[in-house]
């Protein structure tokens, strides 16, 4: 055994040890069947889900006259931003002839409290069910999970009416409540299951350090869970800002979210259908969340992951 | 159960804890002397870890009554109970470094700045982790966490360190290096310990007193070698001792020369110490331990001996493992590593009766 071991380490045995045939790593062809197929139908899928948002850009970009020939695909003639301008500050929603920057700045002002307010209810929520079990914590879990799956039509009828009762039906912070309220189950269960994948000793130490509720959420808890934050708003701020049903519901015309803006923008029945305006108008309205998951998209994939990884 | 030497550190009194209809500690008595080293050692399952957090103040107990020094703390916060805790996967405060997860717990109690950084410079020197402050926990070994997750109790200044299986997610090297420094943190800072682990050896090395534990219950709490040498029980034995107890099956006949009977076999018992004076008869089980085996020529000068075939041979490095049958029951003895054994051979084995144990069969209590 150890005779033929050296007899393998000589040098002039190395170089003849190579026999003829396959070495090294398998070669793979570019076009194989297999690229062929799965490059193809990422492509297909691909072209099938940009083509309307090709189509909205094109047709933003176009001045009326252009649109009215008929061909949607084709590139724009001559590029105008006009419509854009016009679908931002000029465009008429019943009275006011200000375009979507109004609906703009109310979105803001629903989105910014109503995210911090229902992730702020929602993490606390979250983190005293996973690592304070308190009696009735299952059931008390249950019940708010239970509310997740309730259609949303159901208690908009019963919300207006305690919205009236409270002072707060058609103002910005009714609405900021009621998303704050609808974020609850999903938010607290997301912040929950985090919390849970934190190893219980963490606590535990922290606890025999003797840090209190608070001073474990703040100062343990809180630091650790940034990604599980950051999945928490991307989800409450493209949820809120793409609402339309509250917006429609518990706001008045003037202090409408942009969505509901939109809707009335696009589905105005008088005058001509100005398609450019319009598509300029959705393009606005969709902008926001967009930036959030081009900003925030590898946190976003990695919030997800975080369960999966042990820390 | 053997009365602790000194006052009392730790006292623990009729402790019960349920979950839900499930016993897991049933009115459990144990008192710890200041100083002490006391090791929990059982299987999983068995309420060791319970116990721990229950003294810790973690889990909220059933019924009972803990004291630490003196004062009655069965309703306190852990913080107030003058404990320091060491765990298994260390829990270290990642976001935090070295250094703030030492002084986290201080901050929360308000000490004054130059005190901290006082104990910390204390705490680092003794456990040799200084280099170590200013990284993060991610940046360090097992090994290194875990004298850093010692450091975080020792900071505390307290009278009572409880340990729960820290060496147990370590390397087996690690494991054994990190031993010998938690025996000598024992010897410089003699406070009292509490160690729960399921390991054998760590509870045999490190303990001054061992209570083996099974089912919610303490099964016998004695020295090391005490345990070792006299198990209380079926379980104990078996539980402690690597390789462990060689047990044979068979009748135990008493009057004037008790004798062990099993399947051809017939061992004199006129040197073991019976626990009561009358040996009583009826089934019971023979166990001897491996170690206590002799065999070829000083074997055969022992009271009882037998020639024997070789069954498997385990070779261990250090010793041999050796395998065979007596009495209808698997036997194991070791023999040095020179030792030309194979397996058919035929060889004298005989043991000392006097270091045997005797357990009652259907009790499995020891005779």
């Amino acid at each position: 055994m150890a005779d033929t071991a050296t007899l393998d380490m000589a040098p002039a045995a190395t170089a003849t040890r190579i026999e003829t045939g396959p070495r090294g790593a398998k070669p793979r062809k570019t076009f194989s069947r297999r690229n062929i197929f799965l490059y193809g139908t990422l492509i297909v899928v691909a072209v099938y889900y940009l083509l309307p948002l090709y189509v909205m850009v094109v047709t933003s970009l176009k001045g009326m006259p252009e649109i009215r020939l008929g061909n949607i695909f084709s590139p724009p003639v001559e590029i105008t931003f006009e419509p854009w301008v016009k679908a931002w500050s000029q465009a008429c929603t019943g009275l006011n002839c200000d375009g979507l920057s109004r609906g703009f700045w109310n979105s803001v002002r629903i989105t910014v409290p109503s995210v911090i307010l229902s992730i702020a209810l929602a993490s606390i929520n979250g983190y005293a069910l996973a690592n304070w079990r308190f009696k009735g914590a299952d059931l008390f879990f249950t019940i708010l999970i239970v509310g997740a799956f309730i259609p949303y039509q159901v208690m908009i009828y019963p919300i207006v009416i305690l919205l009236r009762e409270i002072g707060l039906y058609g103002s910005l912070w009714g609405l900021v409540i009621v998303h704050s309220i609808f974020g609850m189950p999903i938010l607290t269960l997301l912040f929950r299951n985090y919390f849970t994948s934190v190893p219980e000793e963490l606590f535990k130490a922290a606890r025999v350090d003797g840090a209190g509720f608070w001073g474990i959420y703040f100062r343990i808890m809180l630091p650790m869970s940034l990604p599980i934050f950051v999945v928490a708003i991307i989800l409450q701020v493209t949820g809120i800002w793409n609402d339309f049903l509250f917006g429609v519901v518990y706001t008045r015309p003037d202090t409408y979210p942009m969505t509901v803006q939109l809707n009335n923008i696009v589905n105005s029945v008088q005058g001509v259908k100005e398609y450019n305006v319009n598509m300029a108008a959705t393009i606005l309205t969709g902008l926001v969340p967009l930036i959030v998951y081009f900003a925030s998209g590898k946190l976003f994939v990695r919030g997800i992951a975080a369960g999966a990884v042990k820390g | 159960m053997v009365m602790a030497a000194g006052k009392p550190s730790v006292s623990i009194k009729d402790l019960s804890l349920n979950f839900g209809n499930v016993q897991v500690l049933q009115a459990l008595n144990l008192d710890i002397a200041e100083g002490e080293f006391l090791v929990l050692l059982g299987p999983s399952g068995c309420g060791k870890s319970t116990l721990l957090n229950c003294i810790a103040g973690l889990l909220d107990i059933s019924d009972g009554q803990i004291f630490i020094n003196g004062k009655n703390v069965t309703w306190e916060e852990p913080k107030d109970r003058g404990i320091g805790m060491v765990f298994q996967s260390y829990a270290l405060y990642p976001q935090m470094t070295v250094e703030g997860n030492l002084s986290f717990g201080l901050k929360t109690a308000g000490l004054p700045k130059d005190e901290i950084a006082k104990r910390i410079a204390r705490a680092s020197e003794i456990l040799q982790i200084e280099p170590l402050l200013k990284r993060k926990p991610s940046a360090l070994s097992g090994g290194q966490r875990q004298r850093v997750a010692i450091g975080r109790a020792l900071v505390r200044d307290v009278d009572v360190f409880l340990f729960d299986e820290p060496l147990s997610n370590l390397d087996a090297k690690l494991r054994s290096e990190l031993r010998v420094e938690i025996k000598r943190l024992h010897q410089r800072l003699a406070n009292t310990m509490i160690y729960v682990t399921h390991d054998q050896i760590e509870a045999l090395t490190l303990a001054d007193r061992i209570a083996v534990m099974k089912g919610g219950v303490i099964q016998q709490l004695d020295a090391p070698q005490a345990i070792y040498n006299r198990p209380v029980n079926r379980f104990v034995a078996d539980f402690l001792g690597s390789p462990s107890m060689n047990f044979i099956s068979g009748q135990l006949e008493g009057g004037e020369k008790p004798h062990f009977k099993a399947d051809g076999v017939s061992v004199p018992l006129d040197r073991y110490a019976f626990d009561k004076s009358s040996a009583a008869t009826g089934a019971c089980i023979f166990g001897i331990r491996p170690e206590h085996i002799a065999h070829g020529e000083q074997a055969a000068a022992l009271p009882f001996s037998r020639e024997i075939e070789v069954e498997i041979i385990e070779p261990m490095g250090s010793d041999m493992l050796v395998w065979t049958k007596l009495g209808g029951s698997n036997l194991t003895f070791r023999a040095e590593a020179e030792k030309p054994l194979k397996v058919g051979d035929r060889v004298i084995v005989g043991f000392d009766p006097a270091r045997a144990s005797l357990f009652d069969a259907p009790t499995g209590n020891r005779i």
